[in-house]
């Protein structure tokens, strides 16, 4: 007996010493600057930058409203509030987006010949792997005012003169959709390949109707890959920096670039702080709320 | 009868919709690349064919140290970050539960669940500190900090392949009087080696593609590629940008192909 607990102790510490390097390493680089964080977002802003050591909750205050400076009334802040639902709302409808495009392109790759899934799987894989920055940089280019679309456009006479549609909720969503979308694919994909479509078949064998074969059997076995899709496109999208400052620039910031702000020319550490940690917060909302879904769903079905 | 028997895979529309969007994947990034081969200054305006901006490139001292800096961060945060995730994958695998699994592995995956510009401002603030009290501004900041979000890319396709792995070969191994150590070189990291092989390329094109931490973390003349990009975007528009953004995608497209050849190799 005590020798073999005294084995499983030996085990216990052998697992944490190989463990320890990758442990060490994220909770100096990750763990603790988070931990950090939370502490500024409690400090007063310093005058040129960083923190003055004083206890303030200015900065989650801040975080949804503003004082008026002559009659301190307090009163919600209308630049946050717009950043805020702008966020959200954009990385919505992305993610809508790249549902649309996404799920008829997971069944096209998931239902070609055996010997051809590869060749496309391949072509989504490509962008997939492509930095982020460059393909923001791809579609900015079409739709910049003397891009691609704008050039056709003119071209053919449709329009007179170019179409401003670069630093816009629009641009911007346009790019993130072009972004994420292989986010999307991937894990639809991966869902559809493992159906058995000998059910659908078998569905439509007794008589059941198109729609209710979709409804009832394949719906139901795709659900794992769209609720995983989404979530690989809402998160990131929420979060994103790169492609709302190429493509909405400071007329349409999104909640990432705010907190950038706040650090750069903003001069407001600790308001910088409470924004990153609010970001965070909604991100662990989604990724809990996922986890919940997953985990009730084979008991469910 | 005859129109009962249709093959449910073809749902109507999903053809077309799924040309459609390898269209809009490709066509931006295709035009990208001929604007490269550009020989005009001025972008959009097509003069004829040439490499002129990718000899541009080549000459441009700035693009070179960027280019240097992030091969060599990716490769050193890749191998660190592979070396640590394959000691965190031997440790969490194979085990019939020990004290503190949980929290290595909720530590292990904590990366990925911050969004990048948070963890981005957070290192800031630490190491614009540290840069201050030890005066060492070198590259391995970078490198430490990319190792650390590389870590749980590197670690889910080592601990995929240990965990398929069949146990009863390393204890054929110990009975035939190996040594831990012997059993582990000559039997399970052979096993290993794709999985490792594929962590690091995972590491290595996060670490490459990683735009926003690099940019908040980086001293005076550390640019890597996707910042110098970055920053050469906001000064001038020239089509250089587009002959360094084919390069990067090229090689995006080379890691693909490569993966590909090897993960095809051992099934």
């Amino acid at each position: 007996m005590l020798a073999k607990d005294h084995a499983m102790r030996s085990d216990t510490r052998r697992r944490w010493g190989l463990a320890l390097p990758a442990v060490i390493i994220i909770t100096l680089f990750s763990i603790l600057p988070l931990v950090v964080v939370i502490a500024y977002s409690f400090l007063t802003p310093g005058d040129f930058g960083g923190v003055k050591w004083m206890l303030s909750f200015d900065g989650w205050f801040s975080v949804l409203f503003e004082r008026d400076i002559f009659d301190d009334t307090v009163s919600l802040s209308s630049a946050h509030m717009t950043i805020l639902g702008r966020s959200v709302a954009l990385s919505l409808a992305t993610t809508l987006i790249t549902l649309i495009l996404g799920v008829p392109t997971a069944w096209f790759i998931a239902t070609r010949p055996a010997g051809q899934r590869a060749f496309w799987l391949f072509l989504i894989t490509i962008p997939f792997w492509t930095n982020l920055l460059v393909r923001t940089i791809a579609v900015q280019e079409m739709i910049r005012a003397d891009g691609v679309f704008n050039r056709i456009l003119l071209g053919l006479g449709v329009i007179d003169a170019p179409i401003q549609i670069m630093f816009t909720n629009f641009a911007v969503l346009m790019g993130m959709a072009y972004v994420f979308l292989p986010l999307m694919v991937l894990p639809v994909y991966s869902a559809i390949e493992k159906f058995d479509f000998r059910l659908a078949e078998a569905g439509y064998d007794l008589y059941a109707s198109r729609f209710y074969c979709l409804r009832k059997v394949i719906l139901p076995m795709v659900r794992p890959g769209i609720i995983a899709g989404s979530i690989l496109v809402f998160v990131p999208a929420l979060g994103a920096y790169v492609t709302p400052r190429i493509m909405g620039g400071g007329k349409s910031m999104m909640l990432g670039n705010l907190i950038e702000m706040q650090f750069g020319q903003g001069r407001n550490w600790p308001l910088g702080a409470a924004l990153a940690l609010t970001l965070t917060a909604l991100v662990l909302v989604a990724l809990i709320w996922y986890t919940r879904l997953t985990a009730g769903g084979p008991r469910r079905g | 009868m005859v129109d009962r028997a249709f093959d449910i895979r073809r749902l109507p529309g999903a053809a077309t919709l799924a040309i459609t969007c390898f269209v809009i994947l490709y066509v931006p990034m295709i035009i990208l690349v001929a604007n490269s081969f550009n020989t005009g200054r001025v972008i959009g305006e097509w003069e004829g064919l040439s490499l002129r901006w990718y000899a541009a490139a080549l000459q441009n001292e700035a693009f070179l140290n960027a280019a240097a800096t992030s091969l060599i961060l990716a490769t050193m945060a890749a191998a660190v970050a592979t070396v640590t995730a394959t000691m965190a994958a031997l440790a969490t695998t194979r085990s019939r539960g020990f004290k503190g699994e949980g929290a290595i592995h909720l530590i292990l995956n904590q990366p990925i669940m911050v969004p990048e510009i948070v963890l981005a401002i957070a290192l800031l603030i630490i190491l614009a500190q540290v840069k201050q009290i030890t005066g060492y501004t070198g590259l391995g900041y970078l490198i430490i900090a990319h190792s650390a979000f590389c870590i749980p890319f590197a670690y889910m396709p080592i601990r995929a392949r240990l965990e398929g792995m069949d146990l009863t070969l390393e204890t054929a191994a110990a009975d035939l009087y190996a040594s831990r150590f012997y059993a582990f070189r000559k039997v399970t990291l052979p096993i290993l080696a794709p999985g490792i092989l594929a962590g690091f390329m995972l590491a290595f094109v996060i670490s490459l593609d990683d735009v926003v931490i690099s940019d908040f973390l980086k001293s005076p003349g550390q640019d890597t590629l996707p910042t110098y990009l970055l920053g050469e975007l906001k000064r001038n528009l020239t089509s250089e940008i587009y002959a360094i953004s084919s390069l990067l995608l090229l090689i995006s497209v080379l890691i693909v192909a490569g993966s590909w050849l090897v993960t095809r190799k051992k099934i």
